[in-house]
């Protein structure tokens, strides 16, 4: 059944419309994928019961032409997204056995439209990392290697296992969430596509938070159409989500394919960093002339706050995990660790629960949020968060659709290799923390390799609720680089 | 504004002035709680008002409960504050299991309403204003029980995410009895407003009291100390008094004040130290990222003030201009929104209410809340309905009984029952008026007195002897004018 899991999502629909296959076919096919695959370590729960009973379920409403837009397709999901009866624990020890009596938004909006549920997806431990190698189920391997090495990768982070499970055609699709590059740096190292649509654009309700003014779930998929397919499912307002706009879904699909001709596409000068391997100056300019051949004009543009958009987006998102993260008390649900007095359980659950990534980002939050220190830090973040916004208002202002930068500064790295010190790891978000400060929406598209034979994926901005033109752009790339499928050696 | 002076305490080296402001938190009357859909209903089974947000689970966000806010600007109306058109709710990051978020939803740089103020009317006709600082929305915390288990604590959070008001006041207040009259009338305002119903017994009315001390004449502040979670008004002035006299206490032999949160034992009649300013928690506050700014158009609050019901201090006015009530019986009445509207009853059921208000208002006054007082009931439980008095006022009013035989038909009424006016004619309970009928009794009487008739003559204001052998032989019924003005011509005085 090789064949039905390298199929796009697009292909699998139309094949499933007209009846080449059922769903419980292509179900099972990518069953049978993820049990050979677990030496990636890609899915932390499977659920093949649950897939074989959705999938018969939606075979049968196809059969009487009711099946929706992703009517048979099988998903998997990350593992920060509540399911009802399957145990979520974003990774944590924390969270223990979990298992919540609620669906998120965006999963059942996914199962309405008739996908199928394989199981929950690997990620860094409560999505904080940029490598998957936090998570308390242990790392993420990356299904690509460097050419004649087997040395094994991180798939990046924090949706690792969302990227790995697509790139190694273990499912069809995936949900992820980003809340500083956590969907497009793992899609970059993939080889896979990530967008992270505006913020409000899907429903937070049933995700598990990590900060919430910046977190926002979207797609990883095989391709920009399939991405496209995806998001519609996933986009729109929630009145359980008082941060969702209440906004009409676009059919996204139908921007695959309309012509760039004519649309600015910004290059900021700010995103050339010194010491970038000259291999990603050279995507970057590849995928600029790509753009240009199909009709885009290019312009050099400034966003003069870039520089400051890490460090103020490592002041922000631990304060706000800080607070989120305190309902884990060992009290109502999950991991509780006794001790003499009520300070002491929560003493004793937290350091035990939380792995040293969490326990540090709950350490600098409380920091910076504490009396004397907020207005150095927080208040002062949030200053810089404005002003980030500003430059990018303000080239859009000019008329530029979209803007052009690599979406990491270097390919996949390997496993341990860069656990020592927290700030190197932090750098990697150093291309795509500005889009969650904005707030706007941003998709990695693979664009090349690197030397070593690993992809590379560049990243395109767009304006608020402008995901339609990123999808259109994202197509001349992947038109032009072609994808990336890694060799199979699992 | 200045604060109106209160009542000194007298020290070992001189008089003290108190410096009081208060922190009240009000429940407020909404069906749902103030993120989410569960049901505020009080004293259910532990646990069986509580939604997944309120219980923290992940991914769950807050909604804001649209008739929380109408309240809080119906309550911001009513104390004539300032309400801000855009409001901002903060976490308060604090560890408790009562608090199962870990933090607390409040307001605080940017609270929903802002300045105001409150009249009290003291003791003596006197009047003080105090100034509201701010009133903000917040969630309540659940419950611990102690009594369940005898090695574990156990959380209810029935009330966890209950929205509260906190009222906060400027420190305008300074004595006891201003602090208690204070707490009734925004207590009182509040349930005139239907925005909180008051039960402190039940909790939805809680104070913080913060007090310091300074020497009689001084203008700069003391040192406060917070006294938290008082639930009686008769407690808070009397826990004034005792922190007052402790702080004065320790100043005068040379001590100084630690700022620090108190508890006060109304058992011991004490105030002891809860924790001091250095375990203080530091709560962190920032701005809630999963909920957006609180934003309303003037119309909205504009709407609101139109459906504002007469407030207390409106009504007494009217009750005054109106009914020529003096200004503390008219306070009496509007003190709680019960008693006004009993008396609102009342009067509409009065023939002539121009004529009869005043009447009225002294019959409920005296008679009415006087004997409800006497049994311990309240106006709720009153055996005399407001018709039932509207006709015994109307009775006295048209002349047809006197207020001696009115008060036996009060009597009747309020033990026995049954329609006033039927029981005057059934009962004869009817005042004569009859001009010959009560001729003829003065004139029995005079002939068998000679003797008192004679030092009626020499010293007039021994008629009254006559005036009260007429009425005990009419049993009363006769108009006392009608037997005076006859007692006169007769006796030639």
């Amino acid at each position: 059944m090789t064949r039905l899991t390298s199929l796009t999502l697009a292909e699998a629909r139309d094949g499933l419309a007209n009846k080449s296959f059922t769903s419980l076919e292509l179900t099972d096919a990518h069953l049978g994928a993820i049990e050979a695959a677990r030496a990636l370590n890609a899915f932390v729960m499977e659920t093949p019961d649950q897939a074989r009973a959705m999938a018969r379920a939606v075979d049968a409403r196809i059969a009487k032409g009711e099946g929706g837009p992703l009517a048979g397709i099988p998903l998997g999901i990350k593992d920060l997204f509540a399911t009802k009866d399957v145990r979520t624990t974003a990774c944590s020890k924390i969270l223990g056995n979990f298992v919540p009596p609620y669906e998120s938004t965006i999963t059942s909006q996914l199962w309405r439209d008739g996908a199928v549920m394989l199981g929950k997806l690997n990620n860094d431990e409560f999505a904080m990392g940029s490598s998957n190698e936090t998570s308390c189920f242990g790392p993420v391997v990356n299904p690509w290697r460097r050419e004649g090495s087997n040395t094994t990768l991180v798939p990046g982070g924090s949706s690792g296992g969302s990227a790995s499970a697509v790139a190694a055609l273990l499912c069809m699709g995936a949900t992820a969430t980003d809340t500083g590059g956590s969907i497009r740096q793992p899609a970059a190292f993939t080889g896979t596509v990530g967008m992270k649509p505006t913020y409000g654009r899907c429903s937070r309700w049933g995700i598990v938070a990590f900060a919430s003014s910046l977190d926002q779930a979207g797609p990883i998929a095989r391709t920009v159409r399939d991405s496209a397919i995806l998001m519609r499912s996933m986009a729109g307002h929630d009145p359980k989500d008082t941060t969702s706009v209440d906004r009409v879904v676009p059919d996204y699909e139908a921007a695959i394919g309309k012509s760039v001709k004519g649309m600015k596409i910004g290059i900021p000068n700010e995103y050339r960093l010194d010491g970038m391997p000259q291999e990603i100056e050279k995507l970057w300019s590849e995928g600029a002339a790509w753009l240009k051949a199909a009709g885009a004009e290019l312009v050099d543009i400034s966003l003069p706050h870039t520089k400051y958009a890490l460090p103020a987006y490592y002041i922000v998102a631990p304060a706000e995990a800080s607070s989120n993260l305190a309902r884990y008390d060992g009290v109502r649900y999950g991991l509780r660790v006794p001790g003499r007095s009520i300070g002491e359980q929560y003493e004793n659950t937290r350091a035990e629960g939380f792995g040293p990534e969490v326990r540090r980002r709950v350490m600098i939050g409380t920091y910076v949020l504490s009396a004397g220190y907020y207005d150095a830090y927080y208040l002062r973040a949030q200053k810089v968060r404005t002003l980030i916004k500003r430059d990018f208002e303000e080239c859009f202002a000019r008329g530029v659709n979209a803007i052009l930068t690599p979406a990491t500064p270097s390919a996949a790295f390997g496993i341990g290799e860069k656990g020592a010190d927290p700030v190197e790891m932090y750098l990697n978000d150093i291309f795509t923390v500005t889009v969650n400060m904005a707030g706007l929406p941003g998709i990695a598209v693979p664009a090349g390799k690197d030397t070593q034979g690993l992809p590379l994926g560049l990243q395109l901005i767009g304006r608020p609720f402008d995901e339609e033109t990123l999808f259109s752009l994202g197509e001349v790339i992947e038109q032009a680089a072609g994808r990336f499928t890694p060799a199979r050696w699992w | 504004m200045s604060a109106a002076s209160g009542k000194l305490i007298k020290g070992a080296t001189g008089d003290w002035e108190t410096v009081i402001g208060l922190e009240v938190h009000a429940q407020v009357t909404s069906n749902s709680k103030l993120f989410s859909g569960a049901s505020t209903e009080f004293g259910g089974e532990p646990n069986s008002h509580v939604s997944l947000v309120d219980a923290a689970m992940p991914g769950m966000l807050p909604v804001i409960n649209e008739e929380c806010v109408r309240q809080a600007v119906r309550t911001g109306l009513g104390l004539n504050a300032k309400i801000n058109l855009r409001s901002v709710f903060d976490r308060k990051n604090y560890f408790y299991p009562d608090s199962p978020q870990g933090y607390q939803i409040s307001q605080y740089l940017s609270p929903v309403v802002g300045e105001g103020e409150v009249m009290l009317e003291l003791d003596g006709g006197r009047t003080a204003t105090v100034g509201i600082e701010r009133l903000h929305l917040e969630q309540d915390a659940g419950k611990l029980l102690h009594d369940r288990s005898p090695s574990l604590t156990c959380v209810d959070l029935n009330r966890c995410g209950v929205a509260l008001m906190e009222i906060v006041s400027k420190p305008d207040i300074r004595d006891a009895e201003q602090a208690k009259a204070y707490v009734t009338k925004l207590r009182s305002i509040l349930r005139y407003l239907g925005t909180c119903d008051g039960d402190m017994e039940k909790g939805s009315l809680r104070a913080d009291v913060n007090v310091s001390v300074r020497r009689a004449g001084a203008t700069e502040l003391g040192t406060r100390c917070e006294i938290k979670n008082m639930n009686s008004i008769s407690f808070i002035g009397d826990a004034i008094e005792h922190e007052a006299r402790r702080q004065i206490e320790i100043i005068e032999d040379g001590g100084t004040i630690d700022q620090e949160t108190r508890l006060y034992d109304p058992g011991k009649g004490e105030t002891r130290s809860m924790r001091s300013k250095e375990e203080a928690h530091d709560y962190r506050y920032f701005p809630d990222p999963d909920l957006l700014p609180l934003e309303f158009s003037e119309a909205f609050v504009a709407g609101i003030k139109a459906g504002l019901p007469e407030l207390p201090d409106q009504k007494k006015a009217r009750f005054i201009a109106e009914f020529g009530l003096s200004p503390y019986d008219a306070s009496v009445l509007v003190a709680e929104r019960e008693s006004a509207d009993f008396y609102e009853t009342v009067l509409a059921g009065l023939a002539d209410k121009a004529r009869d208000g005043k009447l009225a208002a002294n019959w409920v006054i005296n008679e009415l809340f006087g004997r409800l007082n006497k049994e311990g009931r309240d106006i709720t439980g009153s055996p005399v309905s407001s018709e039932q008095l509207s006709a015994i006022v109307d009775l006295i009013g048209e002349g047809t009984i006197s207020g001696k035989i009115a008060k036996d038909l009060f009597e009747i009424v309020w033990t026995e029952g049954g329609d006033p006016r039927a029981l005057v004619e059934t009962r004869g309970m009817k005042q004569v008026t009859d001009l010959g009928a009560i001729e003829k009794v003065v004139d029995e009487i005079i002939a068998a007195n000679p003797d008192k008739v004679a030092q009626a003559r020499a010293r007039p204001q021994l008629a009254g002897w006559f005036v009260g052998q007429v009425m005990k032989s009419s049993g009363g019924k006769a108009n006392p004018q009608t037997v005076n003005d006859l007692l006169k011509s007769k006796l030639g005085i």
